[in-house]
């Protein structure tokens, strides 16, 4: 029968079927990060269980790091704890860590694909949710907790049940200053955030292949904000040359051979899905959340909705979300005023994410009265960003420069907002207090987050960049 | 890990969809390695701005507070990964959670560490629902993993379908590590088949030397 890429890959890797019936699934990368990872070491030396493959394993500081210039492990004080105990952990297990001044340090999922770890048609894991960015390069990636993840130290396989399969096919071209980020918003606008529980979704179509590696990043990182198990690109030439001479990635015969493969990866024409879905990208707006979950989201021209002409089981929920943001029904968010802008996180901070926002900065200023941060997702962005000159950009017009790390993403670095601040930032959840108590958050893309700050209110980037603001 | 066969308990009613493990157990209350996981379940909903007690969130109400069973909607666990959010269950002795369903992360990290997680169906559901906002926290209801059954007040048992293989993890408290490597063979001989096929898969070193 033809096959899924999903298939495949599954299949490819699969091991055994364990007695409960549950699928041993070989992970071909394993990627730590400090906040969850230390708490697996501590249970696998009271086991006295060795990991299996720490040349498969990689250890991340990410989640607790401060991003203030010259930062330390004292910097952020309830840091120190998680980043020496995985820095203890990586060693006494024999973990190739990327500790907090590594010049390669950053968010698992930016390093990861940038030095080559990720590859097409692998499998990949990371104790996180959104662990199926690198699913933009092809691989298959499941996030998972912390018992799971002291399973793949002590196993290299996870034990899983076979997700069900789902295509999204987005058709048509995006418009400009139109991106990633906002189709996958829309994306979880439409399917609902438990819309892809339980699948592993492809993403497809032409939309798709036009689009940057980064881009698929970008959207396959969103993928978890609808429930999905994991979501990927099948690979195409554009993703073989990304990846090539990056410093992980294999050379000389072994790429001839990994890259043969790699032209194999993709759904076969009529193989079957268990659900498509589809949406034309023609005509998308720039889109933003309204609301506390990233499905409340609409076109930045739409208005708010009436909770009163919403199903009744609905109604409380957008009740409420409306008076956490303080909001009402019928507005349009376009020029509403902000205080905080944040550009970053696993899934906005690689450099084309932070050369788009400074397109938009360029020659303009952030507006008086808003805080407006970049935090570029790995120290290598940084140095790349900075030798094109987009720190100066950035700088010069009254944003803040930060180190690597997940920053305002959750705040577990104590970067925040203040309560009761409008924030607009390039994240992934505007879910109640995750950027500080009582901060409302708009999720964005990063041009739209750009042209925000500078007009310090929220707005139509493509008007801005028109001059019709 | 513990095992499961029954446990009877107060059902708390906290019946919302969605709701999110930055709700259950906020990532700003993780701030050292051994947090005080039964203070931050639903922290930030327990406390008002002033810090005091909310009255009114369901878990600080006099009957509610010495919780056994949480009774909830639609995709329950949401967002994060953070195991946390299970953790502070078991911190306040909850050890079966009776949702609408459950997202993906949160219902393994669940089974882990030997939370039942139930997921009604209606019509039951909504029976059930009733049932426990009715008894208000007056007496416990029973759910007993070997029958499959939730009793309690206010009318009859009431079924609950867990797959077997989850059900016999939990009934047995089965260390899920070493039921993996009972496959250790095959482990082995997956990584040397593979070692040859795809030698790129198997090997992953800084090649700048």
């Amino acid at each position: 029968m033809a096959q899924t890429l999903f298939d495949k890959i599954w299949d490819a890797h699969l091991v055994a079927r364990r007695a409960d019936g549950r699928d041993l699934v070989y992970i071909d990368r394993h990627v730590l990060h400090e906040l969850h990872a230390p708490h697996a070491f501590e249970q696998l030396d009271k086991q006295q269980r060795p990991v299996r493959r720490p040349d498969l394993t990689f250890s991340m500081q990410d989640h607790t790091v401060a991003t203030r210039p010259g930062r330390d492990d004292t910097t952020n004080p309830s840091g120190a704890a998680f980043l020496k105990a995985m820095r203890e952990g990586s060693r006494r297990n024999g973990i190739r860590l990327f500790d907090i001044d590594d010049p390669e340090q950053g968010i698992s999922h930016v390093v990861a694909p940038e030095l080559g770890m990720v590859l097409p048609g692998a499998t990949h894991a990371v104790p996180d949710s959104h662990a199926s960015t690198v699913g933009g390069l092809g691989a298959l990636a499941f996030g998972c907790g912390t018992s799971e993840l002291a399973h793949i130290l002590a196993t290299q396989v996870m034990a899983l049940w076979r997700p069900k399969r789902m295509r999204i096919r987005l058709g048509g071209r995006l418009g400009p200053h139109v991106t990633a980020k906002d189709v996958a918003l829309r994306l979880i606008g439409d399917l609902g955030v438990a819309g892809a529980r339980g699948y592993a979704v492809e993403y497809a179509g032409a939309a798709v292949r036009a689009m940057a590696i980064e881009s698929r990043m970008t959207l396959c990182n969103l993928n978890i904000e609808m429930g999905g198990r994991s979501g990927f690109v099948a690979p195409d030439e554009s993703t073989f040359s990304w990846i090539a001479g990056r410093p992980y990635a294999p050379q000389g015969a072994m790429w001839d051979a990994a890259l043969a493969h790699w032209r194999t990866l993709a759904s076969e024409g009529d193989a079957p899905f268990d659900r498509d879905h589809d949406l034309d990208c023609s005509g998308l707006e720039p889109q933003i959340t309204w609301g506390t979950d990233p499905s409340q989201v609409l076109g930045i021209s739409g208005r708010i909705p009436d909770p009163s002409a919403a199903e009744p089981g609905r109604r409380a929920t957008i009740e409420s979300a409306l008076a956490y943001m303080g909001l009402a029904p019928g507005m349009t968010l376009a020029g509403l005023k902000v205080d905080r802008v944040f550009i970053g996180s696993c899934t906005n901070s690689r450099l084309p994410d932070l050369a788009a926002a400074a397109e938009v900065v360029r020659g303009r200023r952030v507006a008086d009265g808003v805080v407006a941060l970049v935090v570029p997702g790995s120290t290598t962005v940084k140095r790349e960003a900075e030798a094109a000159g987009l720190d100066r950009v950035f700088r010069d017009a009254g944003f803040f420069w930060g180190e690597s790390g997940c920053s305002m993403c959750a705040g577990g670095n104590g970067d925040r907002g203040e309560p009761g601040e409008r924030c607009v930032s390039t994240t992934n959840r505007n879910f109640e207090h995750r950027q500080g108590p009582k901060v409302r958050t708009h999720l964005v893309s990063p041009a739209t987050a750009a042209a925000t700050a500078v007009m310090g209110r929220i707005a139509d980037v493509r008007r801005l960049i028109a001059g019709q603001v | 890990m513990q095992p499961f066969t029954a446990h009877t308990g107060i059902a708390v009613p906290l019946l919302k969809d969605d709701i999110n493990t930055d709700q259950i157990a906020p990532v700003q209350s993780v701030r050292n390695l051994k947090p005080d996981y039964k203070a931050l379940l639903f922290m930030r909903a327990r406390r008002r701005d002033d810090g005091s007690e909310d009255p009114h969130f369901v878990l600080n109400r006099p009957q509610f507070r010495q919780p056994g069973i949480l009774v909830t909607g639609h995709n329950f666990g949401a967002g994060s990964s953070r195991e946390a959010a299970v953790w502070g269950m078991l911190a306040n002795d909850i050890r079966v959670i009776v949702a609408r369903s459950f997202a993906d992360i949160y219902r393994e990290n669940c089974l882990q560490n030997g939370l039942l997680p139930i997921a009604l169906a209606t019509p039951d559901a909504e029976a059930f629902e009733q049932r426990v906002v009715a008894a208000n926290g007056s007496a416990p209801f029973k759910v007993d993993l070997r029958t499959q059954r939730i009793s309690g007040p206010g009318g009859g048992d009431i079924a609950f379908e867990l797959p077997p293989a989850d059900r016999m993890r939990l009934l047995e408290g089965l260390d899920d590590i070493g039921l993996t490597l009972k496959h250790a063979d095959e482990i082995a001989r997956w990584e040397r088949q593979m070692a040859a096929a795809q030698p790129w898969l198997q090997t992953a070193c800084d090649r700048r030397g």
